[in-house]
């Protein structure tokens, strides 16, 4: 099954410690590698905390790990990511003369896939 | 400074700088043996993480296609390939500090390249509107002794900026907040319930994309103009909330909007920002109000003052006509990256091989890369010539801006066997300087 979700890049706090470790070591790869998604939704789409989806645009894909967050903290249809290297996949290149890129809020496919 | 052992000693009053909250009241145990920080009194998590994290590793000055190198031998390769290039770009500077990016604005003007800073990515949309709208504006200490409204807007404080609510704008006791956070009143809005909404008296959770819809109804009600009630189908948010937010808006004594990348990085960039300028102007008919943006990286106020104190504008100056042009969307690095227009980039102090859009990423491994920074990246590691410095506050003095344009000069806690980015800097700029004249000289003499 394949849903559209809207993604929410950002800074976290277990992001911004790991990074000062190395930004090329496990630990700050796997906390920008794990999406946040509302429990109800990961139930819907028959995922559990750890399974992989691929995260997709027209600009390019991302596989990620999934991590539930209550209704009430994280709204039905919305993803959050540590951005980094996975999130950078998604984000395309035009900034409609701004300078910037639209960095939050854009939409993605969601499946399950199976990775060991 | 004093010395508490015979190798350790305690610098007094350092600043984390870190993020845009530069707070310089850290006390640092450090091991000068180890050449490490053991103890960062008052550190927040990121802090405490910044401080222990940053040691002296046993990595070679430079490597130049992956192979070690000196650092002269890094200037030597830097200078040709900057020299050689048609459109030479610099990008990066929020992690160093003013004496470096002084030098880095100068390299762009004597090579007639292009500086952009990580502003473009994070607050540059405010940079824009600031342009169109204004500022009312405020230092952190003003709000802390002062702001009795407190409200975040599209930021989470509680995990990028951890002790801004404790040090600057929540929970301290300032002049006219005797009682601290008991006198303050704290809104909270943004798309999802973060780590830093239970701060708040009240929490908006808006629909995604809809923040200047919202903000333009809070004009519309400032202003004493009808609102239909579809407005909380629209953005999430009742209008009876709304009423009741706008008449403590403009009831408080002194009211503060910060607002974050959840306005900035989204549809609608700088009209977000300047929707919420605008706001705290229209407030200002009734009471004192303030807004300001919460900002990222330890000083990238910073090089928005250098960058615009020195050519007029505060990031994607352009100098290819001898002259600085400011053209945000043209001469802003995710752009000219995304175009493929560059053919060489310098890159301090941040990493966009790992945060920039794919495109621009691709782009960036296809052109010859020069890096200054601390720590290997993914922007080191698609380098042709990498520079491991000195961390600025940690190894090195300098200048730092806090994000409400106040500087802060840094104590260093031990010294590093690295070079500091401003020393990288003037070097190769003095090298670039000779290059340059004999390659212009010669064409010169060409016409003639
Ligand atoms: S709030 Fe920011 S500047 Fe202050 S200690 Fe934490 S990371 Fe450092």
């Amino acid at each position: 099954m394949v849903e559209t979700m809207i993604l929410i890049p950002g800074r976290s706090n277990k992001q911004g410690t790991s990074l000062n470790a190395g930004k090329l070591k496990h630990e700050y790869r796997e906390v920008t590698s794990t999406v946040e998604m509302n429990q109800d939704d990961m139930a819907r789409l028959c995922l559990k905390d750890g399974d992989a989806v691929r995260l997709s645009n027209t600009v390019g894909e991302a596989v990620v790990r999934c991590k539930g967050k209550k209704p009430s903290d994280l709204p039905s249809g919305m993803l959050f990511i540590a951005y980094g290297p996975p999130s950078s996949q998604l984000m395309g290149g035009d900034t409609a003369g701004s300078g910037m890129p639209i960095s939050k809020n854009f939409e993605v496919q969601v499946e399950r896939v199976d990775v060991p | 400074m004093s010395e508490i052992g015979q190798n350790l000693r305690v610098v007094e009053h350092a600043t984390c700088t870190f993020c845009g909250c530069v707070c310089d009241d850290m006390d640092l145990t450090v091991d000068l043996d180890a050449k490490r920080i053991t103890k960062a009194k008052n550190a927040c998590t990121l802090g405490r993480a910044w401080f222990a994290e940053h040691t002296i590793e046993d990595k070679p000055p430079a490597r130049i296609d992956g192979k070690p190198a000196t650092t002269a031998e890094a200037i030597e390769a830097a200078a040709q390939i900057l020299a050689g290039a048609r459109l030479p770009i610099i990008y990066g500077l929020s992690d160093t500090t003013c004496e470096a990016q002084r030098q880095a604005v100068a390299i762009a003007d004597l090579m007639h390249g292009n500086i952009d800073t990580t502003t473009s990515v994070c607050h540059g949309p405010s940079g824009i509107a600031f342009q169109g709208v204004g500022e009312s504006t405020a230092t952190l200490g003003e709000i802390k002794n002062r702001a009795d409204l407190v409200i975040y807007w599209g930021g989470n404080p509680a995990e990028s900026h951890p002790r801004h609510f404790t040090r600057y704008a929540v929970t301290p006791k300032g002049m006219y907040i005797p009682n601290g956070r008991k006198d303050r009143y704290v809104v909270l809005a943004d798309v999802r319930r973060t780590p830093s909404a239970p701060v708040a008296d009240l929490f908006l959770l808006v629909k995604p994309g809809r923040d200047f819809e919202l903000l333009w109804a809070l004009r519309a009600l400032v202003k004493g103009r009808k609102i239909d009630p579809s407005i909380e189908e629209s953005t999430g948010i009742p209008l009876a909330t709304l009423e009741t937010l706008v008449e403590r808006m403009k009831s408080c004594r002194y009211g503060v909007l910060f607002f974050g990348m959840g306005l900035t990085m989204t549809r609608g960039r700088h009209f977000n920002s300047g929707a919420i300028l605008a706001l705290a102007t229209d407030l200002n008919e009734y009471t004192h109000f303030v807004a300001k943006p919460v900002r990222g990286h330890g000083n990238v106020t910073g090089a928005d003052n250098v960058v615009s104190w020195q050519t007029g504008y505060p990031f994607g100056v352009n100098f290819s006509r001898g002259y600085p042009r400011f053209n945000p969307g043209e001469f802003t690095t995710v752009d000219l990256l995304s175009r493929g227009e560059a053919d060489a980039a310098l890159i301090i102090a941040s990493d966009p091989g790992s945060n920039f859009p794919k495109r621009a990423i691709e782009h960036l491994k296809r052109i010859p890369v020069i890096v200054l920074d601390a720590k290997d990246t993914d922007t080191t590691e698609l380098a042709r010539v990498a520079f491991r410095t000195a961390t600025y506050g940690i190894n090195t003095t300098g200048t730092v801006y806090r994000m409400d344009d106040v500087p802060i000069t840094l104590r260093p806690a031990f010294d590093s066997p690295f070079p500091g980015d401003e020393e990288v800097l003037t070097a190769l700029k003095d090298r670039l300087r000779v290059l340059l004249n004999e390659k212009r000289g010669g064409a010169l003499r060409k016409a003639a």
